[in-house]
């Protein structure tokens, strides 16, 4: 296993990276100059410098990083982590979402609040973003297909908008749902899953410091096919259990119906903790490919129970993680 | 729709095609070199993977195509299509020892025991070998001519069983357009051989009486 621990300048600042928009560039260009099939390595860095030649920032978003969770481990591209995406809204290849998000409108936005509340409401997106001081927090991510990324988020913990609306003490869980807009959204078109998009949590798990609401990633305003204007980012499960453009928060009496676990609930199940000896029915998860880091001349490297946060350990305790997957 | 090449001209056929077929392969090292590809590992296991289901179908579909063009010496070309079918099956075997279990054999059995659609893809690929094997001229002589043919129609078992391990592994993310439209293609491919054999029976019997 290969973990770079070195110094903090393993971990760029906000500012130092590479806006999103010029990677999107150097990728187009470097496929349409695969075409000519065998380019040569001077072709090759005369891509490189036409492409930051154009820079187009996107905004920023200005946080500071929490300590608590700043690992040392080497932050994925920026590159990678806005242009491999899984959002099945914008298409279900990996680069679709790059190329087709740029149809969602993220202003106005407003999340309504509902179900078992004291005080329900509905948040537009920049009174979302007032609501509690925004930090930076360095989580890894890990698909349930087997890769992972490490991603400086920018956002703070849900509870600070639980504790704001008052749950009532039917409040046993809570439901995500993301926007569902056939104009907006083309992969909406395809029957792959039930529109919109659910997902949702157990309370106790919903209030978890490391449950982040999250509006921004890299130092900047959320990209659109990372889930803008607003995300969850729960680090200890499977990535698709966080939800993804967020319109709707309800609390429920019951365990909400979530979509991969309606689609294939012999698969996904609502916990979907990120396991290493609980095995997907069609491959492993004990390993992982850490993407922009792990190449072809080393093993996979080892999936950590939680994906490596113990912290939440104590919320499962008791449970059969085999049964309850 | 006679098109009868002259051998300068087939010979010249041959080689586009030859050519052509390469490009996939050499596009997927150019982009892995340049790192286009986020996750080249998986970009290589699937490209490898789609490649080999298309030459399948492309191989499968030369006989019909023949027939109804009256175009006889595409034959000639069918064994070129073949072997890049198992090129690109070999490949993507590859990949799979490989990246998935860094050239673990017994890693490897477990799995291809393990999961279904593992299981499937490895026996296609293993009932591969003895068609890419006995591809050359050298091998029809010696086996003769029947002995040949009859290895050679495990290719109607190969097709299937690719296609299969297409869709066990998209079902998992309910993402089966593409295999279904395969299945249909190679169902289309194979329903014609069993009509045209139909007939040739009710021929002969016909004849017979």
């Amino acid at each position: 296993m290969l973990i770079k621990r070195s110094s903090a300048h393993a971990v760029p600042l906000a500012s130092e990276i590479t806006p999103q928009a010029v990677y999107e560039e150097r990728r187009q260009f470097i496929a349409k100059m695969a075409l000519g099939a065998v380019a040569g390595s001077a072709l090759w860095e005369m891509a490189n410098r036409e492409a930051f030649a154009q820079a187009a920032p996107g905004a920023k978003l200005a946080a500071k990083r929490n300590p608590a969770y700043s690992p040392a481990e080497t932050l994925t591209p920026i590159k990678d982590a806005t242009t491999y995406n899984n959002y099945y809204e914008f298409g279900t290849d990996k680069s679709d979402p790059a190329e087709n998000a740029h149809t969602l409108k993220t202003r106005p936005w407003t999340v309504s609040i509902e179900g078992e509340v004291k005080k329900p409401m509905t948040l537009d997106i920049d009174s979302l973003m007032k609501l509690a001081p925004l930090e930076e927090r360095v989580y890894r991510l890990r698909c349930v297909e087997g890769w992972s990324m490490v991603i400086p988020w920018v956002g703070y913990s849900l509870s600070n908008l639980i504790k704001k609306v008052e749950p009532t003490g039917n409040a046993k869980y809570i439901e995500f749902t993301t926007l569902a807009d056939k104009a907006q959204m083309p992969g909406i078109r395809s029957r792959v899953l039930e529109w919109p998009y659910v997902e949702g949590l157990r309370m106790d798990e919903a209030m978890h410091p490391l449950a982040l609401l999250t509006v921004g990633m890299y130092g900047q305003v959320l990209p659109n096919q990372n889930g803008a204007p607003v995300r969850m980012v729960l680090p200890w499960k499977y990535g698709f259990k966080s939800a993804k453009s967020i319109v709707k928060i309800r609390f429920l009496k019951d365990q909400p119906r979530t979509a991969w676990n309606v689609s294939a609930p012999s698969e996904y199940g609502f916990y979907s903790n990120v396991n290493p000896d609980v095995d997907h029915p069609r491959w492993s998860q004990a390993s992982e490919r850490r993407i922009g880091e792990d190449g072809f001349f080393q093993k996979k490297r080892k999936t950590l129970m939680f994906n490596g946060y113990p912290e939440v350990a104590s919320l499962y305790a008791g449970m059969d993680l085999k049964k309850f997957f | 729709m006679a098109f009868n090449p002259t051998p300068k001209q087939f010979k010249v056929l041959k080689a586009v095609l030859f050519v052509l077929a390469l490009i996939p392969f050499v596009r997927m090292v150019a982009l892995t070199v340049m790192g286009a590809y986020p996750d080249p590992l998986a970009a290589i296991t699937f490209t490898t993977g789609d490649w080999t289901l298309y030459f399948l179908v492309i191989t499968l579909a030369v006989t019909p195509l023949r027939r109804l063009l009256k175009w006889n010496w595409l034959v000639r070309l069918r064994r070129m299509v073949g072997l890049y079918a198992f090129f690109y099956a070999f490949l993507h075997f590859t990949a799979f020892l490989w990246f998935d279990h860094f050239f673990d054999l017994v890693a490897m059995w477990k799995d291809v025991l393990k999961r279904p659609f593992i299981t499937v893809g490895f026996i296609a690929f293993v009932l591969l070998i003895p068609l890419a094997v006995t591809s050359n001229n050298a091998m029809i002589r010696k086996l003769g001519g029947k002995r040949w043919q009859w290895i050679h129609r495990l290719i109607y078992l190969i097709a299937p069983l690719g296609i299969l391990h297409y869709y066990w592994m998209k079902s998992a993310k309910n993402n089966i357009a593409q295999p279904i439209l395969f299945g249909v293609i190679v169902a289309a491919l194979l329903a014609v051989r069993l009509y045209w054999s139909a007939a040739k029976k009710a021929k002969a019997q016909a004849a017979g009486a």
